[in-house]
C-alpha cells in the first residue's frame, strides 16, 4: 500500500530521530524516492533540527560564565549548602 | 553530561545511517551532523560530566569544600540559561534568573537525593524559578504555561519549498541565521518551546526532557513533532536566502 503525503507529514520527526518502527520507514523511504516534495520537506526540517543543536546558533552572552562565577563567588563566601 | 554526549553521539550515528543528504560542512567540508561540533567542543569536560564525579564533587562541597561547586554547576549553566531564555524570552531576565538558579543549586545540594540524574534535578529548579518569574509577570499571563495542552489541534502543513536543501556552514557565522531561529523559538507556544529547548538545543533524550517538564514521554515526542513542523514551515521559507547562490555540490541551485 503506498502512503501518502501527509502521513509522511505525521511521522517525519520520529523518522528524524529513528524512532518509526522498520516496516513503516521502509514505506517512508520508498514515498521518499518519488516524492520531491516530502524529500525537500524531510531535508528542511532536518537542517532546522541540525541548526539548533550547533552552539553557534546558541551562544551564551558574552560574559555570562564569568558572571557567574563571579556572583557565585560572593554567595559561596556567604553561605554554606544547608 | 556523560550520558548526554552518549545519546548525542548515539543520535548524530543514527542520522548519518539514515542515508541522510549531507546536511551542514564546515570550511573544510568535514561533515558536521548534528551537535557534532558540539559534541566534540564538549568532550573536554569529560571528567567533569558524570554521574561518579557529580557524587564525588557533591560530598566534597558538603564537606566544606565550597569552591568545587563551580565545577559542579559549570557543564550546566548553558541549558540553565537557555532554559530561562525560553521561558523568560529576555536575556538580562533569563541571564539574572541563570544566576539565581545556580544559588539555589548550591544552597540546595543537600537536598540533591541522587535518584535522578544531577542535571534533571538542576534543570527542575532552574524551571521552576523562571516559571515562578514568569506568574510574577502579570503582562504575560496570556502566555501561561498550564493554559495550553496537548489537545489544541492546529495546522502542522509544512512549508513547501523544493530548492533550499543545505545550509552553508558559513552562514552560522552570520548574526542572522541565529536570529531567525531564535526568533522562530521565540514564536513557538510555550510548552513546545520547552521541549524544543531540551531535545534539540541541548540534546537531552525524551526521557529526561519528559523528567524535567513532569510530563509523559508520549508528550515530549507529540509536542516536539508539532514544534518542528512549526519551526519548519516558519523558516524554511526564510532560510532559503541563505542557500548558496551558485549550484551547489548536489545539484540544487538557490
Amino acid at each position: 500500500m503506498r502512503i501518502d503525503c501527509q502521513h509522511v507529514w505525521e511521522h517525519i520527526s520520529a523518522y528524524i530521530d529513528g524512532e518509526v518502527d522498520v516496516e513503516l520507514r521502509a514505506e517512508i523511504d520508498r514515498h521518499l524516492e518519488t516524492c520531491e516534495i516530502c524529500s525537500a520537506v524531510l531535508d528542511s526540517t532536518r537542517n532546522v533540527v541540525v541548526l539548533m543543536a550547533d552552539d553557534r546558533v546558541f551562544e551564551l552572552p558574552a560574559g555570562f560564565s564569568s558572571r557567574l562565577h563571579e556572583r557565585l563567588d560572593k554567595e559561596l563566601e556567604l553561605a554554606g549548602p544547608s | 553530561m556523560g550520558l548526554g554526549r552518549v545519546f548525542g553521539f548515539a543520535k548524530r550515528a543514527r542520522i548519518e545511517v539514515d542515508g541522510a543528504i549531507v546536511l551542514l560542512r564546515d570550511k573544510s567540508g568535514r561533515l558536521a551532523g548534528r551537535g557534532g561540533m558540539k559534541r566534540l567542543a564538549r568532550a573536554s569536560m569529560a571528567t567533569a560530566s558524570n554521574p561518579e564525579f557529580e557524587a564525588e564533587c557533591i560530598r566534597r562541597i558538603l564537606a566544606g569544600e565550597k569552591e568545587l561547586f563551580h565545577e559542579l554547576i559549570r557543564p550546566m549553566e548553558r541549558a540553565i540559561y537557555f532554559m530561562q531564555l525560553s521561558l523568560l524570552r529576555n536575556e538580562v531576565e533569563a541571564e539574572d534568573a541563570a544566576q539565581e538558579t545556580a544559588i539555589k543549586v548550591y544552597l540546595n545540594l543537600r537536598n540533591f537525593r541522587g535518584d535522578s540524574q544531577f542535571r534533571t534535578w538542576v534543570l527542575s529548579i532552574a524551571r521552576n524559578e523562571g516559571l515562578g518569574r514568569l506568574r510574577k509577570q502579570s503582562s504575560r499571563r496570556e502566555d501561561s504555561l498550564d493554559a495550553e495542552t496537548d489537545e489544541q489541534t492546529g495546522d502542522y502543513t509544512p512549508a513547501i519549498l523544493t530548492s533550499w536543501r543545505e545550509v552553508p556552514s558559513e552562514a552560522l557565522e552570520r548574526k542572522e541565521l541565529g536570529g531567525l531561529l531564535r526568533a522562530a523559538i521565540e514564536g513557538l507556544p510555550a510548552i513546545y518551546r520547552n521541549v524544543v529547548l531540551l531535545r534539540d538545543i541541548e540534546e537531552m533524550d525524551v526521557r529526561e526532557t519528559a523528567a524535567v517538564l513532569g510530563i509523559q514521554e508520549g508528550a515530549v515526542k507529540v509536542r516536539l513533532h508539532r514544534a518542528r513542523a512549526l519551526l519548519q514551515r516558519e523558516l524554511a521559507p526564510r532560510l532559503k536566502g541563505f542557500a548558496p547562490s551558485r549550484k551547489g555540490l548536489f545539484g540544487w541551485g538557490a
